[in-house]
């Protein structure tokens, strides 16, 4: 299985994602932002970090580097597209994904290990995974997820909603939103659910020594569903 | 021609930022401000010398970059 991740000038969660993906299988290359198509792959993934110095807007900047055209008309024609963190960020600034991304409602920039509840397993992502809730870690200024009402209804009508933040039981409660995300948002995907925005770091949680392996549960997953 | 523009967040977009500075003012005795809300402004020289044209392509600017429609408003509010 092929994959590809966009290195965008400020990105720092590039070669840690590489590592993850290399580590469960896949044939990982790095593309620069710069360029103009795509290698061949199974799965494009936008990394996290601070891409342009989250100048403007965060991820506006990249939303409009030249390689964004390729991996837009590739989520287009189907293709998977992961955006994690910053990777998120571009993802509502390139409109693949609905809403957007404020700041945190208390001004912080958070860095802990949050749990997530998946109950959303339609989907290439999350399809055949065993549990309901995983430990991840999220380091973030902007990560409160906001959208219109419309908006709103019409990402609940289609079942949009990825993952919510919770507690290790699995409830979703405003005790356990960390940033003001609306309805505890973690992650969404487009319509057709081949795009994939989230602000959790799956990449971060591979190594049982280091972390947790509930990363690993998740590309393990990942890579099967795709082959 | 320089062309001025402001980015404001919309009316029911949190802005938290907006709130510290409230009360920040509040704190040192600025009592009577109902509300801040925090926004961006921006000034563009560009080549065309016709305002209204110049101005079309600063709001084309404002709608495909500057501001992101779901969360802000942007107005021009000068040419010079």
């Amino acid at each position: 299985m092929k994959s590809s991740v966009i290195t965008f000038p400020g990105s720092n969660c590039d070669r840690d994602m590489d590592v993850a993906l290399k580590k469960f299988g896949f044939k990982n290359s790095m593309v620069w932002h710069n360029d103009n198509e795509l290698p061949k792959s199974d799965l494009v993934v936008l990394p996290g970090g601070f891409s342009y110095g989250d100048y403007l807007r965060c991820g506006s900047m990249a939303a409009k580097s030249k390689i964004m055209q390729s991996v837009i008309n590739f989520a287009k024609s189907g293709g998977l597209v992961m955006g994690i963190c910053n990777g998120f960020q571009i993802l509502v600034e390139t409109g693949l994904v609905p809403g957007v991304l404020l700041r945190n409602k208390y001004l912080e920039f958070i860095c802990k290990n949050v749990f997530v509840k998946l109950d959303n397993k339609e989907n290439t992502y999350f399809k055949n995974l065993d549990k309901k809730v995983l430990e991840f870690h999220i380091a973030h200024n902007e990560g409160n997820y906001f959208c219109t009402k419309d908006q709103l209804k019409e990402i609940e009508d289609n079942n949009q909603i990825a993952i919510y933040y919770c507690n290790n039981e699995g409830k979703v409660e405003d005790q356990f939103n960390p940033n003001g995300s609306l309805k505890n948002i973690a992650g969404i995907f487009n319509k057709e659910k081949n795009v994939l925005g989230m602000m959790p770091h799956p990449e971060r949680m591979i190594d049982q020594s280091l972390s947790g392996e509930d990363g690993s549960i998740f590309f393990k997953n990942l890579i099967n569903n795709i082959k | 021609m320089k062309i001025s523009a402001i980015i404001t967040l919309k009316k029911d977009v949190l802005d938290p930022q907006g709130k510290v500075i409230h009360q920040t003012l509040d704190g040192m005795g600025f009592k009577d401000i109902n509300e801040v809300r925090q926004g961006k402004y921006f000034e563009i020289e560009v080549k065309e010398e016709d305002p209204e044209k110049a101005k079309d392509l600063v709001e084309n600017m404002c709608k495909k970059l500057l501001a992101n429609l779901v969360i802000e408003n942007y107005k021009i509010i000068g040419t010079q």
